[in-house]
Parts: C-alpha cells; structure tokens; sequence
C-alpha cells in the first residue's frame, strides 16, 4: 500500500505562491481567511463544513450566501472523497479567504489527477425515460453553476481546484 | 437516523426527522425510506421539512427511490427548505418530481420565510 502523507506535514502544502501556485487574487483588506488540513472523508468534510460555516456566521454572512457555500463546498469535498481518493484516503487542504463579495476557494489533495487534466464539465444527466433517471452526475453542474473564475492545476502532485462563490447571486 | 412513516388519506407520508443528507448518509437514508415504504398507501409523500441541508448524494438517494417504487407507485416531495429546493431547481429535478408546500396535515415550512 503507498504510504499516505499525513496532511499536517507543511512541507506537503502546495505553494501559497510561486511557481506552480494558484492565481490568487490579490490579498484584499476585509478578508478573513478559513484553512483546515484533514483527511478525506464523509465526516472529515461534514466537520469542515460546519466549522466554515460558523466562521462565517460570526463574521455575518447572511443564510443564504452560508447555504450557497456549504452545498458548492460540499459537493467539491465530495468529488475528492469519491474520485480523487477512490481507493484510500489522503491528505485534503481547503483554503477559503471570506471577503465581503464572495469567497475564494481552494481545494487542494494528492489524489488521482481529474481525467484529462481538466475540471469536468458535463451537461446535465438524462431526465427521461423515468428508469433512466440518473441518480449521480449532478455534482459538477451545481458547482458550475454557483461559481466562478474555476479553475483547475495538476503540479507537484497536488490536485489545486480553485473557484469564486459570489454572494447575493440570485439563482 | 429518524424517519416516521405515517398514513394519510392522501397517501402515505414519510417524514423525514434529520438535519442532513449528505454523502455520509445517503445510502442509510435510501435504506431507511425504501423500509418506511414497505406499507400500503399511494402517493409516497416525502416530507422533507425539518431537512436543511441536501447534497447531489443526498439527491441521488430521492431519485432511487422514486425509482425503487416506480412505476407502481409515486413518490411525492414535501416541505422543501429554501436550501434543498434550491438543489432541485439547479438539477431541473423539480422538474421531474410533484412538489408540495407542505405534507398533507402539516403546515407550509416555517423555513421558506428565511431563504
């Protein structure tokens, strides 16, 4: 079995900057910052949620804009769990930086890389006939649809998924 | 997780006692609702209101048992919050399911003024 690095190892961190970084919009003031190393999981990401989710109460974001987050984050973290550690767990790091437009979101894990290099965009499953009905696939097409500026890097083993969650976006 | 079958005369309402259905319990929950709807009683009528958050899991588990009664029977929704109506309306699955605002008895969901 590979060994699996453990997730609190900051040497395994992708860089914050540099080479091979994320872009990053630039550090803006009002920004609070949420970050949680764990590993994989269905109750890891449940536990991280709620801790983003309190973070963000405390700083006021409204219910809906907290909704939003939870269900775009719940369905990233779940596509890691699934896909990206199919066959074992592994080291996840979500950075979330809160600022008062949105929030800029990175997912990070050691995974297997998402199939040709790219972030899926599939259309939505098939509505009919009623025995046909997918009962998976939506995943990516909500969290398509709630972001922004998505994007995707394979580098240094680390899978980077980065993408912006507005608030107050009507649906 | 509790999940309290009932019979109504509008069908038989299932109603749904949890918080989340998410990833860690979207196969519990399926299980739970196929056994809830083991007695008689057409339309099934899934009450939903006291569920806050729902992921595309979450969503998977309602569409197979829709599935599992079809096409016998059909499976209705009830008491959407604003938060897991919106995962309906993002899949188009309210589309494919009869939505109602609240279970036969019930009340519209409190919820829904807060969305």
């Amino acid at each position: 079995m590979a060994k699996v690095s453990q997730p609190s190892a900051q040497a395994d961190l992708p860089p914050a900057h540099g080479p091979g970084a994320t872009p990053w919009p630039a550090q803006q003031p009002n920004t609070d910052v949420f970050s949680r190393q764990f590993v994989s999981g269905d109750l890891a990401t449940r536990a991280t949620l709620a801790a983003l989710m309190a973070q963000m109460q405390v700083l006021g974001v409204g219910h809906a804009d907290r909704a939003n987050a939870e269900l775009i984050l719940a369905e990233a973290l779940n596509n890691v769990n699934e896909h990206a550690y199919a066959s074992q767990p592994g080291p996840v790091h979500l950075i979330v930086h809160i600022r008062q437009n949105g929030l800029a979101c990175l997912v990070c894990d050691q995974g297997a890389p998402m199939p040709c290099g790219q972030a899926p965009d599939p259309p939505l499953p098939p509505m009919e006939p009623p025995d046909m009905i997918a009962e998976g696939g939506f995943g990516w097409h909500i969290i398509r649809c709630l972001s922004t500026d998505l994007h995707y890097l394979r580098s240094d083993g680390w899978n980077r998924l980065s993408f912006f969650v507005p608030f107050g976006r009507a649906d | 997780m509790e999940i309290v079958p009932y019979r109504h005369a509008e069908g038989l309402v299932i109603r749904v006692n949890t918080a989340r259905i998410d990833a860690a319990v979207a196969i519990e929950f399926k299980e739970a609702v196929r056994q809830a709807a083991s007695g008689p009683g057409n339309p099934v009528i899934l009450d939903l209101s006291q569920v806050s958050f729902l992921d595309s899991s979450g969503l998977g588990a309602v569409v197979a048992v829709m599935k599992l009664l079809a096409p016998e029977r059909a499976l209705h929704l009830a008491g959407l919050t604003p938060s897991v109506a919106k995962v309906f309306r993002l899949t188009r699955m309210d589309t494919i399911f009869t939505i109602h605002d609240h279970a036969p008895g019930g009340t519209a969901n409190p919820l829904k003024a807060a969305g």
